[in-house]
């Protein structure tokens, strides 16, 4: 894996996905250029002290120019819900943010006749562009089971269509999609698929929705690989705040860092609290 | 000409006063990707009882105005697993290592000190008495005089390393906690650790850590341990290691000036991992425009008169 380098990114473009939600493009492009999909980035949201620690943001997307090889950019998906992600929903273009990655463990990815079977709740959809970018190349088939409380929470949809991801989208008040959460559709598809299928589920969201997607993988007799969340301070292991209880090879439950040994984990893995 | 960065603890002489402080820093190798160890004066590795801790649930940390609360409950690998799956690596770095030991009982601060006394690599000892998040050890040493000279002075007849208790500030007094460390026979103290403090969500009423309060750390607390290192100067005549919010080479001289022969950062480690090239660039930079020589001879030269 990458040593990760602090790029101090100029904000090419901040786009506004509604009252909360904005894609910032940062200048990164040496971390671009390495991270791998599920990996994630520390970015500091101000140059003073207050907010004091950077947040971490999955690797949304990594951008090229059309017609070249390498990365110039990458984006991340943020959402607002404190003073750090307000300060980044309000940032300008031009604007230089500090940046830190490549970070974390990546997804394992999957080839064909495997099929991949990405599950999206809300700003959990950050991880999966890149997912399906790298596993897209392969020849993989792709589902993007994606939920959200309104259908002004769903972004990107054009996206994932345009590079051929089937879409299984739900919202909780019914706007879009099915009503309820995104495990229905998937507890669905999954029923109506014969055991022989081989699948990958990839899931990244809330806490409660990740148990829910495991156990339902575990059901079937599916592998799953999940993207936790912690409260996190440093991202390089140095401050053990983003700890998950994870069994080990040894058969025990350890609370292990997330920024080090995850933030993706074998869903069979987790200790759920 | 560079100035002569080099400072002496006890019988240890550090190539510069910068080290990474306890419990922000892992066991160092989670950073050794983007920092040569060797080039720091030591490193300070997270505190270790002699068994392995897990540790309190999360959530473990909250940020606050210009500093943040943890209560990461001294999660640890223990005594034996540290020597033999880290200390390894880091002699192969050439890191100096300084070793926080933290005990239950005064006789296993004593055992954890035998045992790294013969251990290859061990620069120096740092004991914790004043972690304010466990209930079953180290702040109990720390916030009773007679405590704290009982256990310095049992792990000073145990081991020839230099031992450096860690004082906590949550004392009314920490310059008579330095005085009876000195007493004891420590040949430095360390401080200050972090000062026990809340933060409640309004909302749901509860805590927003699990162990309820936690230490509060960074540029926040930086003013009131200065003036501690200032105190504590005044009273002891051993080396004092100063810590509190250093974000740069400016708040590492300050300390200094205050009184402090070395200093050790932490939070600032979390917000920029590659900081510490900078922290010894800017101390160089200091010294060779004040025309001062060696950083030895800028510790402790407050000047109070009349300008």
């Amino acid at each position: 894996m990458a040593v990760p380098v602090d790029v101090h990114a100029e904000v090419i473009a901040n786009t506004r996905l509604s009252a909360d939600y904005n894609v910032l493009v940062l200048g990164a492009a040496s971390i671009a250029e390495t991270a791998q999909a599920g990996q994630f980035v520390m970015v500091r949201t101000s140059s003073g002290t207050d907010p004091l620690l950077r947040r971490p943001f999955s690797v949304f997307e990594v951008i090229r120019h059309a017609d070249q090889q390498s990365p110039y950019a990458l984006s991340i998906l943020c959402k607002r819900v404190g003073v750090g992600t307000a300060r980044l929903f309000d940032a300008a273009v031009g604007d230089r943010l500090d940046c830190l990655g490549p970070l974390g463990q990546p997804f394992t990815p999957v080839a064909p006749p495997v099929e991949a079977w990405m599950v999206a709740g809300g700003v959990g959809l950050a991880p999966f562009a890149t997912l399906t970018d790298s596993l897209r190349s392969a020849g993989t088939t792709l589902r993007l089971f994606y939920g959200g409380r309104s259908h002004t929470d769903l972004f990107y949809l054009d996206w994932f269509e345009q590079r051929g991801v089937a879409l299984d989208l739900s919202t909780e008040d019914g706007t879009r999609g099915s009503r309820g959460r995104v495990t229905g559709p998937l507890e669905r598809a999954l029923a109506a698929r014969p055991a022989s299928q081989k699948l990958m589920l990839y899931a990244c969201g809330p806490e409660p929705m990740l148990k829910a997607v495991a156990a339902l993988a575990h059901a079937s007799g599916r592998p799953s690989q999940v993207s936790t969340e912690r409260i996190m301070g440093c991202g390089m292991g140095g401050c053990y705040s983003c700890v998950v209880r994870v069994r080990g090879d040894d058969g025990q439950a350890h609370l292990v860092r997330s920024c080090l040994n995850g933030p993706v984990f074998n869903g069979d893995a987790v200790v759920w609290e | 000409m560079k100035a002569d960065l080099s400072v002496r603890i006890g019988s240890l002489v550090l190539k510069n006063p910068i080290i990474p402080a306890s419990g922000c820093f892992g066991y160092g190798l989670e950073y050794a990707d983007t920092v040569d160890l060797a080039s720091l004066g030591a490193i300070a590795v997270k505190g270790l009882f002699l068994a392995e801790r897990e540790g309190h649930p999360p959530p473990r940390i909250v940020e606050t105005p210009s500093g943040m609360l943890n209560a990461i409950g001294l999660q640890g690998i223990g005594v034996h697993r540290f020597i033999a799956e880290k200390m390894p690596e880091l002699r192969r770095l050439g890191a100096v290592v300084i070793v926080n030991i933290c005990g239950s009982s005064i006789d296993e601060y004593v055992e954890l000190a035998h045992i790294l006394s013969d251990v290859e690599g061990v620069a120096a000892l740092e004991l914790n008495i004043s972690c304010p998040n466990i209930k079953e050890g180290g702040i109990q040493f720390g916030c009773d005089l007679g405590s704290t000279r009982a256990v310095v002075g049992a792990v000073r007849a145990a081991t020839r390393l230099p031992i450096i208790p860690k004082l906590t500030p949550n004392v009314t007094s920490v310059s008579s906690f330095a005085k009876a460390a000195e007493d004891a026979g420590a040949d430095a103290v360390s401080l200050v650790n972090t000062f026990l403090a809340m933060v409640i969500d309004i909302e749901t009423r509860r805590p927003k850590l699990s162990n309820v309060m936690g230490g509060l750390s960074g540029p926040a607390i930086r003013p009131i341990a200065v003036r501690m290192v200032y105190d504590c100067a005044r009273a002891v005549r051993i080396p004092i290691v100063g810590m509190g919010g250093i974000m740069s080479a400016r708040d590492a001289i300050e300390f200094i000036i205050a009184g402090a022969t070395a200093v050790q950062v932490g939070t600032a480690c979390f917000v920029d991992p590659f900081i510490w090239p900078k922290l010894i660039a800017g101390l160089e930079d200091y010294l060779e425009r004040h025309a001062i020589a060696r950083v030895a001879d800028l510790v402790g030269t407050l000047q109070t008169g009349r300008a």
